[in-house]
């Protein structure tokens, strides 16, 4: 029995993995029949609109613009090992567009929304505001979890574009003002480089990733346990699970777009 | 009418409702009454459907409430939560008026606002309540919030979930005041928990007392005090003596 033990335990805990995919699986069904069937609210989206996207462009322009000075750095020194310095402007810009700009926007935008989305619905939850809800006639999936979805979906391919652009530009500063590139010479490098793919499947990644913050704040803050200690474990497990998630699916979306 | 039969519900180990029977007929009032934690807030979520009963049949004019369309039979109710549950995100009077400015009884803001006020009123509070965030209020007077909010958009079914808990004796006479004017004149079925033997006085035509997850006495508030159920009898005289164990 004893040598069983450990055999179980890993057969408890895939039992249990399933059986939460499942929920989410079903959850994230039932999200999208309430985003397309009426009634909406238009107010609740526009609301989350400011929330989700306004409210996290200082968060996800200042990630860009570091990682994109570093990234200008690092690729320099690396592309100095067999004289290829030249190579920075594109490289910086397809990198930003491709994969930095929307996997870091999205992660940022994980921490700050799906936290805020679990915190905001958990507690609904625990004081009975989601049943007070139903009570009124106005169905959760609808009225909480509907607008939220749409609106983090829509907002994150803009705030990847921001982020893209203000990533180039930080590429670009670090670029001429510490590596000795001729200002005009690499916007033209940048430009000429980049392609309309690089971009646009950075925005479509942004569209998921967005989809997927605000599926997982809203699943786990809808399913939060009871008082304080239950909203504080949902908001841990909708970053955490939205996070790892984002970066799944970028491999998968990375798989799908850039290879066969 | 709302009939519920053997009602039974458990959260994992701890069995609430085991049978619960209960007869409401249309425009009275009902007084649920019982220990704390034996369920008597379950009971009114079960009829909502926001608890999910294990077995038993709840039914409303004759239809089972499980298999009724749901948006039109939760149309008919309106429920006072036990802690209030305000919508914190929104001032007060968008709280009261919530059924009032979306949905089928959707209307203009300002007319909806002007109805909040009134039913702001009606519960003791002054019109600049109405602009305030429920985080601004004190605990009795959100209780009222949600009291104007349960009445607001004049359902025929109202649950009160300890309505004057929390309130000084003179807003709780006018509480149970209103919520008997709400019985009489509007004609609604009410189902009221409370704790207030006077509150029962008050608003009871008849009173029904929850004990060890079923329903122990039932009858009209005339023979609540000559009742011989030793278990009704120690309630209502609050002893610490009897079959009621008090320390548990
Ligand atoms: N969602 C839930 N999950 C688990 N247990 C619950 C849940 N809701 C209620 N209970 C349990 O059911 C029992 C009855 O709770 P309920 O809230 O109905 O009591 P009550 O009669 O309204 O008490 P009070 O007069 O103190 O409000 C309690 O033991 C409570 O712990
Ligand atoms: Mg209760």
């Amino acid at each position: 029995m004893i040598l069983l033990a450990p055999i179980a335990a890993l057969g408890r805990s895939t039992l249990a993995l399933m059986a939460s995919i499942g929920r989410v699986a079903i959850y994230c069904a039932h999200t999208l029949r309430h985003i397309f069937t009426p009634p909406w609210y238009p107010k609740e989206f526009l609301t989350q609109l400011l929330q989700i996207g306004w409210l996290s462009l200082p968060v996800v322009g200042l990630t860009a613009l570091f990682t994109g000075g570093a990234l200008a750095l690092q690729i320099y020194a690396g592309g100095s090992r067999f004289s290829a310095e030249a190579v920075v402007p594109s490289i910086v810009a397809i990198g930003m567009a491709r994969e930095l700009g929307p996997v870091l926007g999205g992660l940022m935008v994980a921490g700050r929304v799906a936290a805020a989305i679990a915190a905001e619905t958990g507690t609904m939850k625990v004081t009975e505001q989601i049943d007070a809800l139903v009570t009124l006639s106005t169905h959760p999936m609808k009225y909480l979890t509907a607008p939220r979805v749409v609106a983090a979906t829509l907002c994150l391919p803009v705030l990847v574009a921001v982020g893209d652009s203000i990533g180039i530009m930080g590429g670009y500063l670090v670029g001429t003002t510490r590596l000795g590139f001729n200002p005009s010479n690499y916007l033209h490098n940048t430009v000429d480089f980049l392609e309309f793919w690089d971009v646009a499947s950075g925005l479509v990644k942004g569209a998921v990733f967005g989809f997927i913050v605000a599926l997982m704040g809203c699943y786990h803050g809808m399913n939060s346990g009871r008082g304080a200690q239950g909203v504080g474990r949902a908001t841990t497990n909708a970053v955490v699970s939205a996070s790892i998630l984002i970066l799944a699916a970028n491999y998968l979306l990375t798989e799908l777009f850039f290879t066969a | 009418m709302i009939d519920i039969s053997a009602l039974h519900k458990s959260f994992v180990s701890n069995a609430v409702l085991r049978g619960v029977d209960l007869t409401i007929n249309s425009g009275t009032s009902t007084v649920i009454i019982g220990g704390s934690g034996t369920g008597k807030s379950v009971l009114l979520k079960c009829v909502l459907g926001l608890v999910k009963p294990d077995s038993g049949t709840i039914t409303l004019d004759g239809e089972d409430v499980a298999r009724a369309e749901r948006d039109a039979f939760l149309a008919k109710f309106g429920m006072l939560f036990q802690g209030g549950a305000l919508f914190d995100s929104m001032p007060v009077w968008q709280n009261v008026a919530f059924r009032l400015l979306r949905g089928s009884l959707k209307r203009p803001a300002s007319e909806a606002k002007d109805i909040a006020i009134e039913k702001l009123r009606r519960v003791g509070l002054t019109p600049d309540v109405a602009e305030k965030f429920p985080a601004e209020l004190s605990g009795g007077m959100q209780k009222r919030v949600g009291l104007a909010r349960a009445i607001a958009a004049e359902p025929q079914v109202i649950f009160f979930d300890e309505p004057t808990t929390g309130l000084d004796p003179i807003m709780s006479g006018v509480i149970n005041d209103l919520i008997r004017e709400i019985v009489t004149e509007m004609g609604a079925t009410t189902m009221t928990i409370t704790h207030d033997m006077s509150s029962v006085r008050t608003i009871a035509d008849r009173v029904a007392m929850l004990h060890a997850g079923k329903i122990r006495w039932e009858g009209p508030v005339s023979e609540m005090d000559s009742a011989d159920d030793p278990y009704l009898r120690q309630f209502i005289s609050g002893s610490a003596e009897g079959p009621i164990e008090a320390v548990r």
